[in-house]
């Protein structure tokens, strides 16, 4: 069996400082780490591995830096790392992201599982992983919670909904998208942590995949970022002033004023 | 394709592209700015450079023709028969961007035994309703439902589409608009329209809500987003409006590669989507046992019980009841935030709220900039002293 994760580098924080003079953004050597929701969906493949023997490949597209992530992801038990790094793929909107990523998969070859995290932190579309079900042709299922059953030709699986869970059978090879409730993933042993210093991470440029140039980067992304601003929150405030029983009693009647 | 390059000769080291980069692409190195891989070419810096040091390009594309594309379509999503609210909510906003655009809302429903949604959807802003009806099409089931819009977006050429981003819809979306190669922007807060341009203007927090970002699809049709629940008000229904229910003939049964095998669902209490008057706890509520301090606030106001992160991750309160970025958008009139320090990610779930109450020890907290009652003080102390007060009132009415 063959799994592949998709692993995406996001910076640490979301924090965004604006220098009120300049009302610019102020970035302070924010770090980049694994996509919280991806190392849910290492676990996961690892554990499948573990029990059913599998070889897990990690897949990612980001800049030439992310080969230091991909091997912290063969620190958390994965076998392989392919990043995907060009500057052709570069500014690609969640569309040619997961065409690159295609394209990387293709390179792979043949595999029975694709698991991507939920979403990622930094954009939280959560777009990446159906759009890559649909470019590879293969079913797909989002926000899954638990692996029943992993059979030759389908996995039983249960699904996170709005009104609950769902338990649902997928034909395989299939994509998968795991939410935090999946498990708890495991930190490196000293073992892991060897293989990942001694391993090779497979860098693969835009000529070494068989990609149309015009779906890559920012030419291939239909989503344009027309400005960006920082909200502004005017409200009209008023503070409640006195004792703990004087606040409680004005709170108490502007609450009543409003609802009853 | 657009360029940039910096003009070595006028760039004078001052770094304040630096900061104009939303994605941190910029360095200086030896006083001259550098623009590096993370660059993503939106040109920001180049509006920030006082010294036109920075050389943006941005090259015409020829714009396609695309006036066959004509109208706002919504995917209504329903569930035992019953409308999901984020559906009507689109049904209302699609109208009022309808009556920018000079078009026709169509809002499109699968479903087994569904012909009754026409009614409610054109009250509240439809001016079709497609309608597929069949027994096989019960269960939402991302590839059929998905193959099957593909079809008539095909076919009909609609120039935007809305769908909400339930689990279901942010799920669906995706699969539709990668098929159609066209663009899609994730849980928009607001939409507005170009109309000169006839783009769709399209808002959404980037950087965990501590930016926003206008995000336009100019160069590919349909021009699709998905919109979270709340975020928009329904209008008025008007049952005496006419529309046009369409029926279609259903096609043959699409072979689905995912099976629902049973649906588990929650007992649903008071749903916190739905609710009037949320109190919610943060960290400061110390420990498990004391949320039954903000149970009882609740309860006495006829609301529900929301919470933040932390107390979610330390297995106080279900993940159903998180609010945030992470967690659900909420919109009562009323919330009440009790040990919330007000982070940006927390803030990000707070939809179309009237009143925000903030009860917490630290004058400081962030949080008090969001309010509109501010209590300075210790929840442990204010919040049964406010319950007490609150249900001896409703007694004496
Ligand atoms: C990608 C990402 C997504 C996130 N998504 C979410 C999300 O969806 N929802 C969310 O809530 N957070 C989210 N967070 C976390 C968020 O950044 C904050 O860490 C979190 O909201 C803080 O929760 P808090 O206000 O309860 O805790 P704290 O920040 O610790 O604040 C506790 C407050 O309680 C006050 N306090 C303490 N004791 C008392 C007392 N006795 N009486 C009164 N006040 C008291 C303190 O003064 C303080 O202001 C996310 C973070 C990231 C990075
Ligand atoms: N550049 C990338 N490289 C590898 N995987 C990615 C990339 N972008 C997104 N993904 C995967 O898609 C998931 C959803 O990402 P997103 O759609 O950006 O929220 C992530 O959790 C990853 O598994």
């Amino acid at each position: 069996m063959k799994i592949i994760v998709c692993i995406k580098q996001v910076p640490s924080t979301n924090e965004v400082k604006m220098d009120p003079v300049t009302n610019t953004i102020i970035r302070e050597n924010v770090s980049a780490i694994i996509n919280p929701f991806d190392t849910y969906a290492i676990e996961e493949a690892v554990r499948i591995k573990e029990k059913h023997g599998a070889e897990v490949y990690g897949l990612s597209m980001g800049i030439p830096a992310a080969k230091e992530m991909l091997k912290e992801a063969i620190s958390l038990r994965i076998d392989k790392a392919m990043l995907l790094t060009d500057r052709k793929f570069a500014g690609a909107d969640t569309l040619a992201t997961s065409y690159a990523l295609s394209r990387g998969v293709e390179k792979i070859g043949k595999f029975d599982i694709i698991i991507c995290g939920k979403q990622a932190t930094d954009g939280d579309t959560a777009q990446v992983g159906p759009s890559l079900a649909k470019l590879l042709n293969i079913p797909y299922a989002t926000n899954i919670s638990k692996i029943l059953e992993i059979k030759s030709d389908s996995i039983r699986c249960m699904k996170i909904t709005d009104e609950g869970y769902e338990e649902i059978e997928i034909v395989l090879p299939a994509l998968i998208t795991v939410v935090k409730e999946i498990n708890m993933p495991r930190l490196p042993s000293i073992k892991s942590m060897k293989n990942a210093s001694k391993a090779e991470i497979e860098v693969v440029t835009f000529k070494d995949i068989d990609a149309d140039e015009s779906r890559l980067g920012l030419m291939g992304s239909p989503t344009q970022v027309k400005r960006t601003f920082v909200p502004v929150h005017d409200v009209n405030s008023v503070t409640l002033e006195g004792s703990a029983e004087d606040k409680a009693q004005s709170l108490a009647e502007t609450l009543l004023s409003i609802k009853f | 394709m657009a360029s940039i390059n910096i003009i070595k000769e006028k760039c004078v080291g001052c770094k304040i592209c630096i900061g104009s980069c939303p994605f941190g692409a910029i360095e200086v190195l030896e006083k001259k700015a550098n623009i590096g891989q993370k660059c993503t070419l939106c040109g920001s810096c180049s509006e920030s450079c006082k010294f036109g040091a920075i050389n943006f390009m941005m090259e015409r594309v020829e714009r396609e023709d695309f006036s066959e594309y004509k109208g706002i379509w919504v995917f209504a999503e329903q569930r035992y028969g019953k409308l999901k609210t984020v559906s009507i909510e689109l049904t209302s906003k699609a109208k009022e961007l309808a009556e920018v655009l000079q078009t026709k809302v169509t809002v499109v429903v699968f479903g087994s035994e569904v012909k009754h949604l026409s009614k409610e959807l054109i009250a509240y802003g439809a001016d079709d309703v497609i309608i597929m009806d069949a027994e096989w099409l019960n269960d939402f089931n991302d590839h059929v439902y998905g193959e099957l819009m593909i079809d008539l977006i095909k076919e009909y050429k609609p120039e935007i589409v809305l769908i909400g981003a339930t689990s279901n819809g942010r799920s669906i979306a995706p699969f539709i608009s990668s098929t159609l190669r066209t663009g899609l922007t994730a849980d928009c807060t607001e939409l507005e329209i170009d109309k000169a341009e006839r783009l769709l203007m399209q808002t959404r927090p980037a950087f965990g809500g501590n930016l926003m970002a206008t995000i336009i699809c100019p160069n590919s049709r349909p021009q699709m987003a998905t919109v979270r629940p709340k975020v928009f008000k329904p209008s008025n229904p008007d049952y005496s409006k006419k529309g046009n229910c369409i029926l279609l003939t259903v096609p043959s049964p699409i072979e689905g590669f995912v099976k629902k095998i049973r649906d588990i669902d929650n007992d649903t209490g008071l749903n916190l989507t739905d609710a009037d008057i949320i109190v919610s706890v943060g960290r400061g509520i110390g420990n498990q046992k004391n949320i039954q301090l903000a149970q009882e606030l609740a309860d006495a106001l006829g609301g529900a019980l929301g919470a933040s992160r932390p107390v979610v991750d330390s297995g106080w309160l279900p993940y159903s009841q998180q609010v945030g970025q992470t967690g659900k958008t909420v919109a009562p009139k009323i919330y009440i935030a009790c040990g919330i320090s007000g982070a940006i990610q927390h803030l990000a779930g707070l939809a179309d709220i009237e009143i925000i109450v903030a009860i917490n020890n630290d004058p400081d907290a962030p949080i008090f900039k969001m309010a509109n009652y501010c209590v300075v003080g210790d929840i442990k102390e204010i919040l049964p002293l406010l319950t007490e007060k609150i249900k001896n009132k409703k007694i004496k009415k």
